[in-house]
C-alpha cells in the first residue's frame, strides 16, 4: 500500500530512454513515460508510433532491449503479465481478452482462485465476489453463464473489473471505450474516477479525441517510436495533439479539417439497392434503407444496434428471416457472399484481421483475391493480367509495400485496408459496403481512406458506409440512416444531417428495450 | 457449471442405459456377474486413457501418441514385474511420464502443434518398446503379486454369507462390490480424482480456460505453458497406468498392443461431449462415452454368440465407426442450434 | 528479394520485387533450400558408408518405398492447405484395393475382356474411392465436424467395409496386363513412379497456378476472410477431399499390384502417420494457409533414406521409428524458427 506521505514530484512508474526492435525494425527509439500516483495518463499517436509495444514492454508481454523502468522508485522487471499483474499493473488489451466459454466468475477468478481450507475452489466465495465486484460497475448479471453469452460490453466491463479487482496500482487500458456505447462509457468514466479516488494510476490509450479530455489529467504523444511531447490536458488543444501526433503544422491540420470527407458532387442516380423490412436473428428486427448510384449512404447506430448485422445480410454473408432485397430493381436473396459478388457488390468487414486479409499472403494475392475466377481461363491464373492490375491498383490508391510479393500482414493497418478496398474496386462493383472502414486506421491513412471513398461515389459507385464515428458519418454522407435496436429510426438528408440530429437519434429511447 | 455440459452428455448417459437395456433384454447373461466383472476390467484401460485425452482435448491439444506409451509401459512394468508389484507399477508410471513429458517439453515449449508432436512420441514410443522388448511379448512374473493390478480384486475379504445361497440381492451387490476388479477400482478412483482436480481446483480452471482461449489466458497471466505441459503429463502418467494395467491384465508386456488406442479415446471423448476445440468438456461424461463405446463392443460379441445373424468380427468396425457418425452429426447440430439461440 | 528471369514478360514500369516466375523451376522456392540440402547430405553420406548404394537397384527400392506414401501425400498436402487432415486414406486404399481385383477377375459383373476388365476396375476403383472422400468433404464442410473426427469415422469404419466385403479374405491374383502400374518399367524405372512423378507435377502446378489451387491456401489462411471474398469455401472443401481420396485410391491399386493380392487387413495400414509426417518434413503448415507438394516428396524421400540408411548400416528397424519421431520434431521445429 502506498503511504499518502510519498512524495509527490516522485513518478509513480517511470520508463525512461526504451529501445526495442523487432527484427531489423526498431519500434521504440528511446522512449519514455511517466506516471503519477492517482493519474490518469492518455498515451496517444498513430498506429505504429509505438503505443501498443510501450504497453507490452511495461507488462512483461516482450522484453526491451535498452533503458530503464522504476515503479515506486524500484527497478522493474516484470517478464510476463501475469509478473506485472502480481506486482501492481494490470493491463486491459484491446481485443482479446477474456475466455467466452468459462463463466463470468471464472473470468474473474482466474489466476487467482479462492481456495477452501483443503486446497480446493470456494466456489461460493468465488461467485460471491464476483457479484459484488460488478455491482460496483453497475452490473447485474447471472455471475455463473459463461461470458460468451452476454453482449461485447458487458464481456468489456468484466474485463475491466477484473483488472480493477487485482488491487492495482496501476491499469493500463488499451482503447477500452471502441466497443461500449456512450452510457457503458460514462460508466467506465466513473470508474476511472473512481480509481483516481483511491490514488491507483491509470495509462489510457484511446483514439477518440474528446474522451481524453473527459477523463484524462495528462497526455503523452508518441510519434515513430519516440515520446514526441508530455503536457497537461488542459494545455493542448484538440488541434494540438492531432498536429503533434501527425508531426504536421498546425495551420496544415486545420485546413485538412476533422475528417477528409468533402463535399460531394451530388450527380446522385438511380436506386440501386433497396431494403425493406429485414429481420435477421434477435439483432435486425425492421430495417430498411436505401441506396443510390454515386452516393455516400451512412448507416449509424449504437453499439448492438444491428448495423453489421444488416449489412452482412445484404452481402449475403447471414441469411435473413424476414424482408426484401432489392438490388438494381430485382428482388434478390444472395445465399453466400458469392452471388453477392457475382452481382456487383463488395463487402469490406469492420474485422480486418479476421475477416478481411488473409495474413500470410502476398499483397498481390489478397487484392485479387475475389478477382481470381475473372482472371482467368480454364481455371489457370493469368498472372500477367493479375500483376498489371496490381500495380495499377498499388499506385492509384498509393498503397505503401515493399513489394507485390510482400505478405499482407507486414502492412500497416490502413495500408491493409487499402488492399481491401482494391480487392473490391477491381472488380468494378456498382455497390460497396464498407464496414467501419477507418477503424483503428492512423489519421493519415484515415483521411487519404476518407478522400478515396468520396472519390469512388463521385466517379458513380453506391456506397454503404457503417461508422461509429459520428463525425465521419454526418461529414461524409449524402444521407444517413439510423438504426436504433434494430429498427429503423430515422432518415437524414442534406443539409438535416447535423451531429446533434444524428446523435439525438441514435441514442433517444435508450435503455428502453433491455 | 457442470449442469451446463451435462446436456451434451446426457444424450450419451441415455445411449448407455438404452443399450444396457437391450443387452438386458435381448441377451441371457448381459447382466451376469461376470460380463460385468469382465466389462468392467477390459474397459479400465481404455477409460484410464480416455481421461487423460479428455484433460489434454480441454486445453484444445490431442494427445495421438497413448496407445503407444501404454504399449512401452507394459513392456517396462513387464520387465520390472519379478521385482514385485511396486516396481512394476512404478516402472510402467515412469515410463508414461517420460513420454509426456516429452510431449509437454516440446508443445509448450517448442510450440509445436500437439498433433504433430505426439505423433512424432508415438512413433518414438512405439520404437522404444519395440527395441526394448526384441519385439517379442515381455512375460510378466506370476512369482510377485503384480498380476493382482490386472486380474485381481478382493473377493478374498467377502464375508462368507454373501457366498451363500441365501445371500440374496444384498449379498450380491456386496460381492460384486468386493468382486470389482482392481483396474476398475483404480479407473474409478483416477475418475473422482480427475473429477475434482477439474472442478474444484485452480489448475482444473485453467485448463478449461486455456482450451477456451490460449492468448486470453496468457494475457490473463495464467500459467498457460506449465497448464499444457501439465496435461500431457498427465496424459501420459494415466496412458502409463493402462500399459501397466495391460501386462498385467494379459501376465505380459505388449510391444505392438496399443494401436488406435489413441483414436478410441479421442471417440469416447467425444463421445461424451467434450468440444474438440476445448474449453468445455466433462470428466464423468468421458467415462460414459468410453463404456458406451466399450459395451457396444460387448452387445456385438453377445449377438455374435446368439449365432442368430452371424456378424462377422469386421462389422464392429462399421458399427463403430456410424455410431460415431451418428453422435457427430448429433452434435454439431446441437452445438449449432445451441451457438444460434 | 529482387530477382527476375527470362521467362517472366518484362516488368512493368514502376514494379518492384520479384514476379512470380513461370515454368516448373517456379515450383521449387527458395523455402526448399534446407529440405533439399538435407537430402544432398543424406545421399553423400550414402554415398561413402553404405556398401552398393550408387546401384539402380537402391534406387528402384527407395523411389517404390516412398511412391505410395507421396501419391496419398499429395491430397494429404492439399488437406492440410485447407487446415484439414484425412485419417482415412490407408481405409480408403484398402477399400479401393479390395474392391478391384472383383471387377477385373469378373467377379461382381461379367467382363468382355481383361482389358476392358482391367479399365473398368481401375475407373471404377478410383471413383469409388472419390466418393468416400466425398463423404469426408461432406462431413467437413456442411456438418462443420472437425477434420480429424470427420475422416476418423471413415478411418475406423472404411477399412471395415473393405473387411466385410472380402470377408476379410486375402485376395491372390496373377494379372501380369494389371500390375503393370505398379511394376512395368519405362526407361527403366518402375512404373508407379512415373505415375508419382506425374501426379506431383499436376499437383504443385495446379496449387501455384490455378485459381482452385489459390482458393485451396486462401481457405487455409482464413476461412472467414476467403468466404467473404466469394470463395466457395464448402466446395474447396469438399473437393480436396474427394482429391485425397482419389489418390488414396490410385495408391491402394498401385499396393495391391505390387503384391499381387489385396488383404483388406493390411492394405495402407498406418500410411497416414507416414504421410503426414513427410507432409510436415517437407515444409507444408500443419495449421494451413501453406503447402508444397514438392516438398511432400521431398519430406517423403529423406525420411525413407534416412531409414534405408539406418537399415543399410546395420540399426534396427524399431530405432528407425526413434529417428524418424526426432525428425518430424526437427522439421517443424526449424519451420517454426524460420517464420519467427
Amino acid at each position: 500500500m502506498a503511504t499518502q506521505d510519498m512524495a509527490v514530484a516522485e513518478p509513480f512508474l517511470s520508463m525512461q530512454g526504451i529501445n526495442k526492435s523487432f527484427g531489423n525494425i526498431p519500434a521504440l527509439i528511446g522512449a519514455s513515460l511517466e506516471v503519477r500516483e492517482g493519474e490518469v495518463m492518455a498515451l496517444i499517436g498513430q498506429n505504429g508510433a509505438g503505443k501498443s509495444t510501450m504497453i507490452k514492454v511495461l507488462n512483461g508481454f516482450s522484453r526491451k532491449d535498452a533503458g530503464t523502468i522504476t515503479v515506486n522508485g524500484a527497478p522493474w522487471a516484470a517478464t510476463s503479465p501475469e509478473m506485472a499483474q502480481r506486482g501492481g499493473i494490470s493491463t486491459i488489451f484491446q481485443e482479446i481478452n477474456l475466455i467466452p466459454f468459462r463463466s463470468v466468475t471464472e473470468n474473474i477468478y482466474l489466476g487467482r482462485e479462492i481456495k477452501t481450507r483443503f486446497g480446493l475452489l470456494d466456489l461460493k466465495a468465488m461467485q460471491a465476489g464476483a457479484r459484488a465486484l460488478l455491482a460496483e460497475f453497475d452490473i447485474d448479471v447471472d455471475v455463473r453463464r459463461p461470458l460468451g453469452e452476454f453482449s461485447t460490453a458487458i464481456q468489456q466491463m468484466v474485463a475491466i473489473a477484473r483488472a480493477v479487482s487485482f488491487e492495482a496500482r496501476l491499469v493500463i487500458m488499451d482503447e477500452p471505450t471502441s466497443s461500449l456505447d456512450d452510457t457503458e462509457v460514462g460508466v467506465l468514466f466513473e470508474t476511472i474516477r473512481r480509481l483516481k479516488a483511491k490514488r491507483v494510476a491509470v495509462v489510457f490509450v484511446s483514439h477518440k479525441l474528446d474522451e481524453l479530455y473527459a477523463v484524462c489529467d495528462r497526455v503523452t504523444v508518441m510519434r515513430d517510436g519516440r515520446t514526441v511531447a508530455v503536457s497537461t490536458m488542459a494545455e493542448m488543444t484538440k488541434l494540438q495533439l492531432v498536429a503533434t501526433m501527425l508531426g504536421r503544422d498546425l495551420a496544415e491540420v486545420r485546413r485538412a479539417g476533422a475528417t477528409a470527407f468533402t463535399e460531394g458532387s451530388r450527380a446522385i442516380g438511380e436506386e440501386l439497392l433497396s431494403v425493406r423490412d429485414l429481420g435477421v436473428g434477435r439483432r435486425v428486427r425492421d430495417a430498411s434503407l436505401s441506396v443510390r448510384r454515386g452516393e455516400i449512404v451512412g448507416l449509424a447506430g449504437l453499439l448492438g444496434a444491428g448495423r453489421t448485422e444488416t449489412a452482412r445480410a445484404i452481402f449475403g454473408a447471414d441469411p435473413h428471416e424476414k424482408g426484401s432485397i432489392r438490388f438494381q430493381g430485382k428482388e434478390t436473396d444472395f445465399a453466400a457472399p458469392a452471388d453477392a459478388i457475382q452481382a456487383g457488390i463488395g463487402f469490406c468487414s469492420e474485422d480486418r484481421k479476421h475477416e478481411g486479409i488473409i495474413p500470410g499472403m502476398s499483397v498481390r494475392e489478397n487484392l485479387t483475391l475475389a478477382l481470381l475466377p475473372a482472371l482467368s481461363r480454364a481455371g489457370i491464373v493469368d498472372e500477367g493480367r493479375q500483376r498489371e492490375i496490381v500495380l495499377r491498383f498499388i499506385k492509384e490508391i498509393g498503397i505503401k509495400c515493399s513489394s507485390p510479393e510482400q505478405k499482407i500482414r507486414e502492412l500497416s493497418g490502413g495500408n491493409q485496408q487499402k488492399v481491401l478496398l482494391a480487392r473490391w474496386l477491381c472488380m468494378n462493383p456498382k455497390l460497396l459496403i464498407l464496414d467501419e472502414p477507418t477503424r483503428g486506421i492512423d489519421v493519415g491513412a484515415k483521411a487519404e481512406i476518407q478522400r478515396l471513398i468520396r472519390k469512388l461515389a463521385d466517379d458513380g459507385l453506391g456506397v454503404l458506409m457503417i461508422s461509429s464515428e459520428i463525425e465521419e458519418i454526418v461529414e461524409g454522407s449524402d444521407r444517413v440512416f439510423v438504426l436504433r435496436d434494430g429498427k429503423m429510426t430515422a432518415e437524414f438528408d442534406g443539409e438535416a444531417i447535423t451531429e446533434p440530429a444524428v446523435m439525438d437519434a441514435m441514442a433517444h429511447a435508450h435503455g428502453e428495450v433491455a | 457449471m457442470p449442469r451446463l455440459h451435462a446436456s451434451a452428455g446426457f444424450g450419451a448417459l441415455l445411449a448407455l442405459l438404452l443399450i444396457i437395456g437391450f443387452g438386458a433384454w435381448r441377451y441371457d447373461g448381459f447382466i451376469s456377474e461376470y460380463n460385468i466383472l469382465t466389462v468392467l476390467r477390459y474397459n479400465s484401460m481404455f477409460a484410464l486413457v480416455g481421461l487423460g485425452m479428455c484433460f489434454v482435448i480441454m486445453t484444445g491439444g490431442i494427445d495421438l501418441s497413448v496407445g503407444s506409451v501404454a504399449a512401452l509401459s507394459s513392456v517396462v512394468a513387464a520387465y520390472l514385474s519379478p521385482y514385485g508389484l511396486i516396481p512394476g507399477l512404478l516402472g510402467g508410471l515412469a515410463a508414461g511420464v517420460a513420454a509426456g513429458t516429452i510431449n509437454g517439453f516440446i508443445i509448450s515449449k517448442m510450440k509445436i502443434l500437439p498433433f504433430i508432436a505426439t505423433l512424432a512420441t508415438m512413433l518414438a514410443a512405439s520404437g522404444v518398446a519395440l527395441l526394448l522388448s526384441n519385439q517379442q511379448s515381455v512375460p510378466a512374473s506370476y512369482d510377485t503379486n503384480f498380476m493382482a493390478l490386472g486380474q485381481g480384486d478382493f473377493a478374498l475379504y467377502a464375508p462368507d454369507w454373501v457366498n451363500g445361497e441365501d445371500a440374496g440381492f444384498f449379498g450380491a451387490v456386496i460381492r460384486i462390490f468386493l468382486g470389482f476388479p482392481i483396474p476398475a477400482w483404480i479407473a474409478l478412483f483416477a475418475y473422482l480424482l480427475g473429477s475434482l482436480i477439474l472442478n474444484r481446483t485452480a489448475f482444473g480452471r485453467h485448463v478449461l480456460a486455456v482450451g477456451g482461449g490460449e492468448e486470453a489466458s496468457r494475457l490473463m497471466g495464467l500459467p498457460t505453458d506449465r497448464t499444457i505441459f501439465l496435461v500431457y503429463v498427465m496424459s501420459g502418467l494415466l496412458a502409463g497406468m493402462a500399459g501397466v494395467i495391460l501386462a498385467a491384465q494379459f501376465g505380459a508386456g505388449q510391444p505392438i498392443e496399443g494401436i488406435g488406442w489413441e483414436l478410441f479415446a479421442i471417440a469416447s471423448v467425444v463421445v461424451g461431449g467434450t468440444l474438440l476445440t476445448g474449453g468445455k468438456g466433462s470428466v464423468g461424461a468421458t467415462l460414459v462415452g468410453t463404456l458406451l463405446l466399450g459395451i457396444l463392443f460387448t452387445v456385438l460379441n453377445f449377438e455374435n454368440g446368439m449365432g442368430w445373424i452371424s456378424l462377422s468380427a469386421y462389422w464392429q468396425s462399421v458399427l463403430r465407426g456410424g455410431f460415431l457418425f451418428v453422435v457427430v452429426i448429433l452434435q454439431s447440430r446441437l452445438t449449432r442450434s445451441t451457438a444460434a439461440a | 528479394m529482387s530477382s527476375t528471369t527470362q521467362n517472366a514478360p518484362s516488368p512493368v514500369p514502376g514494379s518492384v520485387g520479384s514476379p512470380p516466375r513461370g515454368g516448373i523451376a517456379s515450383l521449387l522456392s527458395r523455402r526448399h533450400i534446407g529440405t533439399i540440402a538435407a537430402l544432398i547430405a543424406l545421399l553423400i553420406f550414402n554415398f561413402i558408408f553404405t556398401p552398393h548404394f550408387a546401384t539402380m537397384q537402391t534406387l528402384s527400392v527407395n523411389l517404390t518405398q516412398v511412391c505410395v506414401i507421396v501419391i496419398v501425400g499429395v491430397g494429404m498436402t492439399m488437406v492440410i492447405a485447407t487446415g484439414g487432415i484425412d485419417l482415412s486414406v490407408g481405409s480408403i486404399m484398402a477399400i479401393a484395393g479390395a474392391f478391384a481385383p472383383q471387377i477385373f477377375q469378373g467377379m461382381l459383373f461379367p467382363v468382355p475382356n481383361l482389358y476392358v476388365g482391367i479399365a473398368l476396375a481401375i475407373v471404377m476403383s478410383i471413383t469409388i474411392a472419390g466418393f468416400f472422400g466425398l463423404f469426408n468433404g461432406w462431413l467437413v464442410s456442411s456438418f462443420r465436424v472437425q477434420p480429424i473426427i470427420a475422416t476418423l469415422i471413415l478411418y475406423i469404419a472404411g477399412r471395415g467395409i473393405a473387411q466385410v466385403w472380402t470377408n476379410g479374405d486375402l485376395q491372390v491374383f496373377k494379372v501380369p496386363e494389371f500390375q503393370q502400374i505398379a511394376i512395368g518399367r519405362v526407361f527403366g524405372v518402375p512404373f508407379q513412379v512415373w505415375i508419382m512423378l506425374a501426379l506431383v507435377l499436376i499437383a504443385a502446378w495446379a496449387l501455384q497456378r490455378t485459381v482452385f489451387g489459390r482458393q485451396v491456401l486462401a481457405v487455409g489462411g482464413n476461412e472467414q476472410a476467403a468466404r467473404l471474398a466469394g470463395i466457395p469455401v464448402r466446395r474447396v472443401k469438399r473437393l480436396v477431399y474427394v482429391i485425397s481420396g482419389v489418390c488414396s485410391g490410385i495408391a491402394g491399386l498401385i499396393v495391391i499390384a505390387m503384391n499381387s493380392a489385396a488383404d483388406a487387413n493390411l492394405i495402407g495400414m498406418g500410411i497416414e502417420l507416414d504421410v503426414i509426417a513427410a507432409v510436415a518434413v517437407g515444409g507444408t503448415l500443419l495449421s494451413g494457409g501453406r503447402a508444397t507438394i514438392i516438398g511432400t516428396l521431398l519430406g517423403a524421400l529423406i525420411i525413407q533414406l534416412v531409414r534405408y540408411t539406418l537399415l543399410a548400416n546395420g540399426v534396427p528397424d524399431a530405432a528407425a521409428l526413434v529417428v524418424k519421431a526426432g525428425l518430424i520434431v526437427l522439421a517443424v521445429w526449424l519451420q517454426r524458427q524460420d517464420r519467427a
